[in-house]
C-alpha cells in the first residue's frame, strides 16, 4: 500500500484533489432527500456489508492486540491473559531507542518532504496553467513502479561507486570512504522520497482553492511577493500543510523497509522491532504492546496536531 | 532590488526549482528502466555491467516471478470489486441519507487511514493467530478488501458531493421513480467516481506490501517475491516488471486524460 | 404511466397547506385557489415559504399539513413522478450527461410516449432552439439552458407548470426577453404556471394574478393593477414599488370624501376606502402620482395638496427622482416624467397634488413618522 499515492477525483478525468483524511463534518443531511416511510432503513442496509467488513477485520484485530499485549507465554507454552502491564514498561524500555528514531525519522522526512514538495506545488498551482494536469500526472506516474522497486532504485542510485556518493565526496560533503548507504541519511532521504506525492496533491489542492484576487490585494496594500506570500499564500495553504504532513508523517514512523533496503539495523525503526518480533522472534505479547503503543502515539499526535492547526475537517 | 527584477527572479526560481523536484522524482524511475537493460551475471543487479536485452525477452525467466504477479494481479482484482461494492455502498448512505451514526461511521472509515501500516497488518495477524485462521491467499484478500473500504468511501463521496441534487429531483419530476432516477441520472454521473476508485484501489492493493507481509503465510505476492528477491539476488527482471508497471500506468492515466478531454468537446 | 392530456380540469386548490421544518415554519396554513390556465405568480422576499409551497405542488417536500388538489386529483402524499405536474428548476437542472434532445425527450420517454422525435422537435421550435438538438447542456449560454428547461417540462403537456425563480440567473435584457417569451408560451399552450419569484416588475409582467407572501402566508392575492393600486397591508405596498405613507387622523366627511388631518392641512380620499371605525389611518401615495409645482402656482379644482422644499434629485432618464421635505419634517420621494426642461433646484419651495382617487388607505400601525404638532414652512 505504501508507495502508491492517494489520487482522488478522477483518475480517468486526470489527476485531481486527492481524499485528504480526518473525519468530514457531517454534510448529508442538507443533500439528504425527505425520508418516507419503509425508506428508512437503506441507509442501514447499505452501510452494513461495509461497515461490518471493517468491524471484522480493523475493530477486532486492535482489540485482540489490545489484548494479545496483556498476556504472557511463549509459542510453546502457549499464551495466557494474565493483563501483565509489564509488557508495555518492559518494551518501553528496551525499545525506546527505536520508538524516538522512528518518530525522529519521521519528522525529519516530513519536513524534508514539505521543502521538497511546496515549491513544486505552487508552481503546478500558480504558474502552470494549461499544463497544470500534465504536471500532476508527472507527480503521480513515478509512484506505479512497485514501492519496494523505487527504494532499491535508491540503493543503486546511493551506492558506493555511484556517482551521488562520488560527487560529495569531490565537493568534500563526504570523506573519502564514506558511504551514504547504511546511514541516517539514506534512511531519511528513503523515507522522503517514499511519501512525496502524499505531501504534494493535497499541498496543491490547498494552494489551488486559494482566491487569486486576495494575493492581488495584499500586492495593492503595499505588501512585497514575500510578504504576500507570507501573509497570505502561507495561511491560506495551512490545511494543505497539516493533510500532507499528516499523511507523510504517519506511514513514516511506522515503515521498516527503507531500513532494510538502505540502512542497517543500527538505525533500525519501532517498524522494524515490530516487525522482527511478530514474524521472526515470535514473541507476540512485546510485539503486540509496541504495535498498540505506535498506534496510541499517532492517534494522540494526530489528535493534537490537527487541533493545535485549527482545521476541523480535512476531508 | 526592483519589485521587477525580484519577480523575475522568484518566478524563475520556483520553475527551476519545481523541475528539479521533477527530476528528482523521475530518477529512481529512470534508474529502474536502465537497469532492466542491465547484463548482470553476478547475483545483485546493482552496478552496471553491460546491455542486453535477454530479460526483456525472458521475463519470466526467474523462477516464481510471473506466478507471484498473477497473484498480485488475481488479489488485486478481486479486493477492488468487493472494496468498490462495498465502498460505494457506504459513501451513499453518508451523502444521500439519513441516519445515526454519522460520526461513528466516519470515525471508522477514517481509522484505517490513519493507522501506519505495520500497526493494521501486524493486528489483522493477532487475530489471525487467536483464532487459528492459516495466514495465505485468503487473510491477505481480506486485507486489502479492509484498507481499500475508506479510499473508495472517500473517493465515491466526494464524487457524490460534487454533484447536484436537484438533477435527481428533475428526474422525479420527470416521471422517473427512484429505480429509475438511480439507473438513468445518479448512476451515469457518479460513474467516473467509482472507477477513479476501483483504480486506486487496484494500484493500492497491487503495490501492498507490509500489510501483505503479515498476512501471507506460504503466498507470494509480486511485492513479496520483490523483498525475497532483495536478499537473494535481484534480477533484472524486477526492474523489467517494474518498467511494464511504469508503462502500463501511465498509459492508462494518459488514456483517462485524453477520453476526458475528448467527451467535453 | 402514460402521459397526463392536456385538459380543463387543472385547477389548483391549496387547502391549509403547511409546513414545518422542526420549529420554523415556512408555510402557514395557506389557501390558495388557481382557475385553470392562469398564470399566477407568488411574489415575496427570501424565506417568505414560496418556494417551498412550489416544492410541495411539484411533490418534492411532504407537507406538514393541509391538501393540494388539482382539479379532482388530491396530488397530497403523490410521489413527484405520479403528480401530472412538471418543475423549471432555478438552476435548471439539466442532466450534463445527454444531449439536449434526451434531456428534452426524458420524461416522454419515462412515460413510454411513442413519437418521441416529433414532440421534441415541436418544442424545440416553440422555444426556438432547433437545431441544439446534439449539444450538451455544457455547451448552451444560460438562456438557452434556461429555454431547454422549459422545452424538457412543456413536451410533456403537464396540467401545471411550476416555475422556481427561472430567470435569476439572467441579465437584465435576456430577463425582460425570457418574461415577454414566457407569457406568450403560456397564452399558446393554455397551461396553468405557478411562478415563483421575487422581483415585483417580473411578478407584474407576467402573470395574471400575483398572490404576494410573507412568512407563509399570503398577504394579498389579486390582479397586478388591484395589488399595485390597492395594497391592503403596509408589506404590500412597500414590497410592489414605492410609497409615501402620511399618517392622518380621521376628521369628517366633505360628500364622497373623506376628509383626513394631517399636521395643519387637510386631504381627502374617497370615503369608501376609510374604514368606519377608528380615527388614525396611513394615506399612501404612489411617487409617480404627485405633481410637483411651483409654491405659488395654482391648485387645480378637487386635488389634494401639500408644501414641502425640495431636499434632493436624482435623474433616471425618463424620470426625475425628487426627495422633498414636508412641514412636519416627513421625507417624501416624487417621480416627475420628464417632459419639462427644467429640474427643480434642492431647497425650492414646492407644492405636491394629487387627485383625491389616487391615493390608498391603510389601517394605521406604528411605524410611519407621526406628524408633530403643525409648524410653519420656513
Amino acid at each position: 500500500m505504501t508507495g502508491a499515492p492517494v489520487t482522488g477525483g478522477s483518475v480517468t478525468g486526470g489527476p485531481t484533489t486527492p481524499p485528504l483524511i480526518a473525519p468530514a463534518a457531517d454534510t448529508g443531511t442538507d443533500v439528504a432527500p425527505p425520508v418516507r416511510g419503509r425508506g428508512r432503513w437503506i441507509p442501514y442496509l447499505l452501510l452494513l456489508p461495509g461497515l461490518l467488513w471493517l468491524a471484522v477485520f480493523f475493530v477486532l484485530p486492535m482489540l485482540t492486540v489490545a489484548s494479545t499485549s496483556l498476556q504472557e507465554g511463549s509459542l510453546a507454552r502457549g499464551y495466557e491473559l494474565t493483563w501483565r502491564v509489564a509488557n508495555y514498561t518492559d518494551a518501553a524500555q528496551r525499545f525506546a531507542a527505536q520508538f524516538v528514531r522512528a518518530f525522529t525519522f519521521a519528522a525529519a522526512s516530513t519536513l524534508l518532504a514539505l521543502v521538497v514538495s511546496y515549491p513544486l506545488a505552487y508552481f503546478i498551482a500558480f504558474k502552470a496553467g494549461r499544463w497544470r494536469n500534465v504536471l500532476l500526472l508527472l507527480v503521480i506516474a513515478p509512484f506505479f513502479t512497485s514501492f519496494l522497486i523505487r527504494t532499491l532504485a535508491w540503493k543503486i542510485i546511493l551506492s558506493d561507486s555511484g556517482w551521488v556518493v562520488g560527487t560529495f565526496q569531490a565537493l568534500g560533503l563526504l570523506p573519502e570512504q564514506g558511504r551514504l548507504l547504511a546511514t541516517s541519511v539514506a534512511v531519511i532521504a528513503g523515507l522522503t522520497y517514499n511519501f512525496l506525492p502524499f505531501m504534494t496533491l493535497p499541498l496543491y489542492a490547498s494552494l489551488e482553492k486559494i482566491d487569486r484576487s486576495l494575493i492581488e490585494a495584499a500586492t495593492d496594500l503595499y505588501a512585497s511577493p514575500f510578504t504576500a506570500f507570507w501573509k497570505v499564500t502561507w495561511p491560506l495553504s495551512l490545511p494543505g500543510v497539516v493533510a500532507g504532513t499528516l499523511l507523510t508523517f504517519i506511514p513514516a514512523a511506522g515503515d521498516f523497509v527503507n531500513v532494510r533496503f538502505l540502512g542497517t539495523p543500527s538505525q533500525s525503526m519501532i517498524g522494524n522491532v515490530i516487525e522482527s518480533r511478530f514474524l521472526v522472534v515470535l514473541d507476540y505479547p512485546t510485539a503486540a504492546a509496541l504495535s498498540f503503543t505506535l498506534m496510541l502515539a499517532i492517534l494522540l499526535l494526530v489528535g493534537l496536531y490537527v487541533r493545535r492547526a485549527g482545521t476541523e475537517t480535512i476531508v | 532590488m526592483s519589485r521587477r527584477l525580484w519577480r523575475g527572479v522568484t518566478r524563475n526560481l520556483v520553475g527551476f526549482y519545481a523541475a528539479l523536484a521533477l527530476l528528482y522524482l523521475f530518477l529512481p524511475v529512470i534508474v529502474v528502466i536502465v537497469f532492466s537493460f542491465n547484463d548482470n551475471a553476478g547475483r545483485f543487479n546493482f552496478t552496471w555491467q553491460g546491455v542486453t536485452l535477454d530479460s526483456w525477452l525472458n521475463p519470466c525467466g526467474v523462477a516464481g516471478l510471473c506466478q507471484a504477479m498473477i497473484r498480485s494481479i488475481q488479489i488485486a482484482i478481486v479486493s477492488t470489486i468487493i472494496a468498490t461494492a462495498l465502498g460505494t455502498m457506504v459513501a451513499f448512505a453518508l451523502v444521500r441519507h439519513r441516519f445515526r451514526g454519522r460520526a461513528l461511521t466516519n470515525l471508522l472509515i477514517f481509522l484505517p487511514m490513519a493507522s501506519p501500516e505495520v500497526v493494521l497488518g501486524s493486528a489483522m495477524l493477532a487475530l489471525f493467530l487467536n483464532v487459528g485462521v492459516r495466514t495465505g491467499f485468503l487473510t491477505i484478500l481480506l486485507g486489502h478488501i479492509m484498507f481499500n473500504i475508506s479510499y473508495v468511501v472517500v473517493t465515491v463521496k466526494a464524487r457524490l458531493l460534487g454533484m447536484d441534487s436537484r438533477l435527481e429531483e428533475a428526474a422525479m419530476d420527470l416521471y422517473a421513480d427512484e429505480w429509475q432516477t438511480f439507473r438513468r441520472v445518479t448512476l451515469p454521473l457518479v460513474t467516473p467516481g467509482i472507477v477513479a476508485a476501483a483504480l486506486l484501489a487496484f494500484a493500492l492493493s497491487f503495490d501492498d506490501f507490509i500489510i501483505t507481509l503479515f498476512n501471507s503465510g506460504n503466498t507470494t505476492t509480486f511485492p513479496l517475491f520483490v523483498y525475497g528477491a532483495a536478499q537473494r539476488g535481484i534480477p533484472p527482471q524486477i526492474n523489467v516488471m517494474g518498467t511494464a508497471l511504469f508503462a502500463v500506468a501511465f498509459v492508462v492515466l494518459i488514456v483517462g486524460q485524453v477520453t476526458r478531454r475528448f467527451r467535453r468537446s | 404511466m402514460t402521459t397526463p392530456q392536456p385538459s380543463e380540469g387543472a385547477e389548483l386548490r391549496l387547502i391549509g397547506l403547511t409546513k414545518r421544518f422542526g420549529p420554523v415554519t415556512a408555510v402557514d396554513n395557506l389557501h390558495l385557489q388557481v382557475a385553470s390556465g392562469a398564470f399566477i405568480a407568488l411574489l415575496g422576499p427570501s424565506g417568505c415559504g414560496k418556494t417551498t409551497t412550489l416544492r410541495m405542488v411539484a411533490g418534492l417536500e411532504d407537507p406538514t399539513a393541509g391538501q393540494i388538489l388539482l382539479g379532482d386529483t388530491d396530488l397530497t402524499g403523490l410521489k413527484p413522478y405520479r403528480r401530472p405536474v412538471n418543475t423549471v428548476f432555478q438552476s435548471y437542472a439539466l442532466f450534463p450527461h445527454l444531449d439536449i434532445y434526451e434531456n428534452v425527450a426524458f420524461g416522454l420517454r419515462r412515460s413510454g410516449v411513442k413519437d418521441v422525435k416529433a414532440q421534441v422537435g415541436q418544442m424545440l421550435e416553440l422555444v426556438q432552439l432547433t437545431g441544439f438538438e446534439r449539444r450538451r447542456p455544457s455547451q448552451v449560454s444560460g438562456g438557452q439552458a434556461q429555454r431547454v428547461a422549459l422545452a424538457r417540462a412543456l413536451v410533456n403537456h403537464p396540467k401545471m407548470l411550476l416555475l422556481d425563480e427561472p430567470l435569476g440567473a439572467l441579465d437584465l435584457k435576456l430577463r425582460r426577453e425570457m418574461q415577454l417569451t414566457l407569457k406568450r408560451i403560456q397564452e399558446e399552450v393554455r397551461i396553468t404556471f405557478l411562478h415563483v419569484t421575487h422581483d415585483q416588475e417580473e411578478a407584474m409582467t407576467m402573470a395574471d394574478t400575483i398572490a404576494v407572501m410573507s412568512s407563509g402566508h399570503i398577504e394579498q392575492l389579486g390582479h397586478p393593477e388591484e395589488l399595485y393600486e390597492r395594497p391592503r397591508t403596509r408589506f404590500v405596498a412597500n414590497f410592489l414599488g414605492q410609497s409615501n405613507l402620511l399618517r392622518t387622523t380621521v376628521s369628517g366627511r366633505n360628500g364622497d370624501l373623506a376628509v383626513l388631518r394631517i399636521a395643519d392641512t387637510t386631504v381627502a380620499v374617497p370615503a369608501d376606502r376609510v374604514p368606519s371605525s377608528g380615527s388614525e389611518v396611513h394615506v399612501g401615495v404612489r411617487p409617480e402620482k404627485l405633481d410637483l409645482v411651483a409654491a405659488d402656482e395654482a391648485v387645480p379644482q378637487g386635488r389634494n395638496a401639500l408644501e414641502a422644499v425640495v431636499i434632493d434629485t436624482s435623474f433616471m432618464g425618463t424620470s426625475t427622482q425628487y426627495l422633498v421635505r414636508t412641514g412636519w419634517g416627513q421625507e417624501l420621494t416624487v417621480f416627475a416624467q420628464n417632459r419639462h426642461t427644467e429640474v427643480v433646484a434642492p431647497g425650492t419651495l414646492v407644492r405636491l397634488t394629487w387627485r383625491p382617487e389616487h391615493a390608498f388607505v391603510l389601517e394605521a400601525d406604528a411605524e410611519t413618522p407621526a406628524a408633530p404638532r403643525p409648524a410653519p414652512v420656513p
